[in-house]
């Protein structure tokens, strides 16, 4: 580890690894070294179980501004569903 | 120095040791073929983990007549891919310092009870684990080279200082007992030059014997061939900065390459 920028954040929803769709349970974001992209740093979001081991996870590496535009979307758009009231019916069928 | 007509050949294979607490782990061993004596090398492997790269390191000091043994520093975090170990250990916010030097201690242990060690070991290490390296080589007497190949972190302050890093190796500079060879890029976020300087001041200050190579138009990790990082001409100037400072330090007199 260089930075050592890093927070867990408990998530509940599904992702689909290498080996199919699973239970994600927590996203681990960084500011480290990514694997994949040709940069020094990247904005590194892990969604995992670590229950089923290290090979339960999806990734992706971001710029920094791609990042912040992602994080704005979400922004955006829970707000827009929350106005619709659909947050409420999630679960629901 | 090889010659054609020379007989050559190497083992390299994954073997158990006991790390840390005598937890046993996995490391990657490689040696050159025949009685010896050979020199020691703990490879201390990068935040991206234990690794092809690495492992394609280790067979290359042992194809520079090194024994050379690369332990997994993050056994306890599981198996999978080298990639998605790292993740995990990323995600973890990194592995105990306390963990890394009692499995690179562990590491060095191994190769001294070798029957054809020449007596001597060094330490190896590049970004994470060049820092681990410089903490190792600070704290656990019995090391008679470290190489640190751009080891961020080792000048950390505040928020860098975490339960599992709580002293900045810097702190343990005293403490350091064998010749310490540094290669850097100026271009390089951690360390940058600043913290390298600073590095520089605490080995003078302690009487240490060291020797820095700084490179022009290069950052962080530019010995990686793979990546956009790479620079061929300073990586191979630095890898020939490694070997005869190894050779320098771990040979004894009549061996050679």
């Amino acid at each position: 580890m260089c930075t050592m920028i890093v927070q867990q954040a408990p998530v509940e929803g599904s992702g689909k690894g290498a080996g199919g769709w699973f239970n994600v349970k927590q996203a681990n974001v960084s500011y480290e070294h990514p694997f994949h992209m040709p940069w020094e740093y990247a904005l590194n979001i892990d969604f995992v179980d670590e229950s089923q081991g290290p090979g339960a996870r999806v990734a992706v590496e971001l710029s920094a501004e791609a990042g912040r535009a992602l994080a704005e979307a979400i922004l955006a758009v829970l707000q827009r569903a929350e106005a619709g009231g659909y947050i409420d019916l999630q679960g629901k069928i | 120095m090889y010659q054609t007509d020379m007989y050559e050949g190497m083992l390299a294979e994954t073997v158990p040791i006991p790390g840390f607490q005598g937890q046993l782990i996995h490391a990657y061993f490689a040696r050159p073929l025949g009685p010896g004596p050979f020199p020691g090398l703990v490879v201390a492997h990068h935040f991206p983990g234990w690794d092809w790269w690495y492992k394609e390191a280790t067979r290359r000091f042992a194809y520079h007549g090194y024994a050379a043994v690369c332990p997994n520093l993050y056994e306890r975090s599981g198996h999978g891919t080298p990639e998605d170990v790292a993740a995990k250990v990323r995600g973890e916010g990194g592995i105990p310092d306390d963990q890394a030097v009692g499995d690179l201690e562990a590491a060095m242990r191994y190769l001294r009870a070798l029957p054809y060690l020449n007596g001597k070991v060094g330490i190896f290490g590049t970004c994470s684990g060049g820092r681990h390296a410089y903490l190792t080589a600070c704290r656990v007497p019995g090391f008679d080279a470290i190489v640190d190949c751009w080891g961020g972190g080792v000048v950390a302050y505040g928020e860098d200082l975490t339960p599992m890093r709580p002293v900045a190796p810097l702190d343990y500079t005293a403490g350091l007992s064998c010749p310490i060879l540094g290669i850097f890029g100026n271009e390089d976020h951690n360390p940058t030059v600043e913290q390298v300087n600073i590095l520089e001041e605490e080995l003078v200050k302690h009487g240490k014997t060291y020797e820095f190579h700084r490179y022009d138009g290069a950052g962080h990790g530019f010995f990686y061939y793979i990546y956009k990082a790479y620079r061929q001409e300073q990586a191979m100037d630095g890898w020939a900065k490694v070997f005869a400072f190894l050779e320098k330090h771990l040979q004894t007199a009549g061996e050679g390459e």
